[in-house]
């Protein structure tokens, strides 16, 4: 690693600048500190690497294709658009890698109960995938706004085995899915694994799933490198907590050629106050284990946030994205509901795939960027889930009945 | 110099018997109504106060007193008007010590420092913070310290002999300790499990130990007064507020006298709990 880069971090506290740190109650400290030993010596463990890669592509499918968009490209008349497949994956998004992962580490830390926070459901159908192929006991919790919006994968869910647990305080989304599995797991802490699907919570978990994640990134470098032959000059994807896109750009980040382009759920329009967009609208504060930007008020209270896609309705975001969203490596860009949906149609119509709604924002950034960018410019896109799930969503926003 | 936490502690074992603690959440059901429940507590039997200071995600606590922080912050509460509550409550009781309990980004919000200088100045001795364990002693426990202000931190059944000297470093006051892997409020404390934990750490400490977590009921809360020197009643408090409330989350009369009453109970049987 070179002295100078950007991908070392974070430091041994747990840091990335401001960011990132251990803000838990003693009840867990004790149980993170032994999952950061176990992560440290799995990650040196050749052996580990080569199981892992033996599931990501016997279980999983991967590599994930990068596929170039010709039909948007040539709608949008600008820049080369190439799709990063990862909705291709088994459980149909990119949830999958960091899941795989760490149940690998949970069985070699000899747990045999699992428990996760889910918003969209696809984190909680891959970590209920991965615990009935390795035999544990799971259990979701999932806000019960985000049970009604995502009946499809709530039931997928309840099919591989996993109990689903319906969350009824605060907003009845995500961030209060993840208090109650804090809560469990302040409770069940000797017997039990927090598979934590983003690149949030205290460390070492921001590290360890863009660390899982980051096979996103390595894949797509090669495959631009072998399609190409250079590297691509602009990464699109969406943050909710964010880790669909630290897995694409954190293999990216000491190449300063590469602009990195985070997308914000601006859910009805950033001065509506209902909207997701922490690094745009949000200011540096600690929630869920660690500090990074957060949707809150005057006096530090979580805002409610607000987005048509329920893997994006989290008022915080990575603290890693925080700190290279500080010292300029990242840009941040945002998009609304509407956009959103606009975009999700215009993949389906032109490029036969229906993008999850989390996507369809960095499609939707994309659209607006592409056509100012020159002929020859190459943009990935992460199309890290696939739509199926939310096809009830976007047919109550046609006025259809399914 | 002795603060106010060190002469009461003294002042207990002097006369050969634990305190009992009162955990009630600023704010709730509302401002009015909680100042006349705090005013009350000292004369009800409460030998230290603990004011929550509420939060809109508060991850270690159960049902109860989540729902009592909700009813708080629903009321208007907020940081700046607890320190004000704090001042309040100072001007005719310069001698039981209060504890502010809470997580850290109201208090990060706020300023750490200036919220550190406002709250000796409102006459607070002691902070809680749930989310700040020894690992992010740069944060807020020491700059409290260096003003003075006691820093009480939590050790748990999950700390055990490698990880308490960390945990005990920097603690000044009494330590907290959490009787149960858990959440506030759900689970009940064993006295019998309890205690050998506690015979462990006073191996390593010579600070006052206060028992928390899972105290219900005046027959808990002596059976842990004889092994602590202190026991911290919060959510069965919590309750009886939520209990006088109507339909409409309004205090019903009565409220301020039933929690009153219910500490004078659990106060007599922590006085009693020893021969």
């Amino acid at each position: 690693m070179r002295a100078n880069s950007l991908r070392t971090g974070p430091d041994e506290r747990g840091r990335f600048g401001l960011y990132g740190g251990r803000f838990v109650p003693e009840t867990l400290m004790p149980c993170i500190l032994e999952l950061e030993a176990a992560y440290e010596e799995a990650k040196r463990d050749p052996a580990f690497q080569a199981e892992l890669d033996g599931w990501l592509s016997d279980y999983v499918g991967r590599p994930s294709p990068l596929y170039f968009a010709e039909r948007l490209t040539a709608e949008l008349g600008g820049a080369k658009i190439y799709l990063k497949r990862d909705e291709l994956n088994h459980t149909g998004a990119h949830k999958i890698n960091n899941c795989i992962g760490q149940i690998l580490l949970a069985r070699r830390m000899g747990k045999k109960r699992v428990i996760a926070e889910t918003g969209a459901g696809q984190h909680g159908v891959a970590t209920a995938t991965v615990c009935a192929r390795f035999g544990l006991q799971c259990v979701i919790y999932m806000g019960e706004r985000d049970i009604e919006r995502q009946q499809p994968n709530v039931f997928r869910m309840r099919l591989l085995g996993a109990e689903v647990r319906p969350v009824s305080s605060g907003s009845r989304t995500l961030k209060d899915a993840m208090n109650e599995a804090l809560r469990d797991w302040v409770t069940n802490v000797e017997t039990t694994f927090y598979l934590i699907g983003s690149v949030a919570g205290p460390h070492p978990y921001p590290a360890m799933v863009r660390d899982f994640q980051s096979v996103i990134g390595r894949e797509t470098r090669a495959q631009m490198l072998a399609k190409e032959g250079r590297l691509p000059d602009v990464l699109v994807a969406a943050v909710g907590g964010g880790s669909n896109a630290m897995g694409l750009f954190h293999p990216f980040l000491d190449d300063p050629g590469v602009r990195l382009i985070a997308v914000e759920a601006a859910g009805e329009g950033l001065d509506t106050g209902l909207h997701a967009a922490a690094m745009s609208r949000g200011r540096p504060g600690i929630l869920h284990g660690s500090r990074s930007y957060l949707l809150q008020d005057e006096d530090g209270q979580v805002i409610e946030p607000h987005s048509i896609s329920a893997g994006l309705d989290y008022p915080g975001i990575g603290p890693e994205h925080a700190w290279l969203k500080d010292i300029g490596r990242l840009e941040v860009t945002t998009a609304t509901d509407r956009e959103a949906l606009e975009a999700f149609e215009l993949l389906a119509r032109l490029e036969g795939i229906l993008p999850a709604l989390e996507p369809a924002h960095a499609l939707a950034a994309t659209v607006k960027l592409a056509p100012a960018l020159p002929k020859d410019a190459l943009v990935v896109v992460n199309l890290c889930g696939r739509g199926d799930k939310d096809v009830y969503t976007v047919a109550r926003h046609r006025g259809v009945r399914l | 110099m002795t603060t106010r936490i060190e002469r009461r502690f003294a002042e207990l074992r002097r006369d050969g018997r634990a305190g009992l603690v009162t955990f009630l959440v600023s704010g709730d059901p509302d401002i009015p109504t909680f100042e006349r429940l705090l005013e009350g507590l000292p004369a009800a039997g409460a030998d230290l106060v603990e004011v929550g200071m509420p939060f809109s995600d508060p991850m270690a606590d159960g049902p109860v007193i989540q729902a009592a922080n909700a009813r708080a912050l629903g009321a208007g509460i907020t940081l700046a008007r607890t320190l004000e509550i704090v001042r309040r409550f100072r001007d005719h009781d310069r001698t039981t010590p209060l504890v502010l309990m809470g997580y850290y980004n109201p208090i990060w919000a706020y300023g750490r420092l200036r919220f550190l200088d406002d709250a000796v100045d409102a006459g607070v001795d002691g902070l809680i913070v749930v989310d700040l364990p020894p690992e992010e002693d740069e944060e807020l426990c020491l700059p409290a310290l260096e003003r003075g202000l006691d820093f009480i931190r939590l050790a748990t059944p999950t700390t055990d002999d490698a990880r308490l000297p960390k945990v005990l470093q920097n603690v000044r006051g009494f330590l907290y300790y959490v009787s149960l892997t858990g959440i506030t409020g759900v689970k009940d404390a064993v006295a019998e499990a309890v205690a050998p934990r506690l015979a462990r750490i006073r191996r390593h400490t010579a600070l006052p130990i206060a028992v928390g977590f899972g105290v219900k009921t005046p027959e808990q809360a002596a059976a842990i007064a004889r092994i602590a020197d202190a026991v911290v009643v919060g959510s069965t408090l919590v309750a009886e507020v939520a209990a006088h409330l109507d339909e409409d989350g309004r205090p019903r009369r009565g409220l301020v006298a039933a929690v009153h009453a219910k500490v004078a109970a659990l106060a007599r049987a922590v006085r009693e709990a020893r021969p």
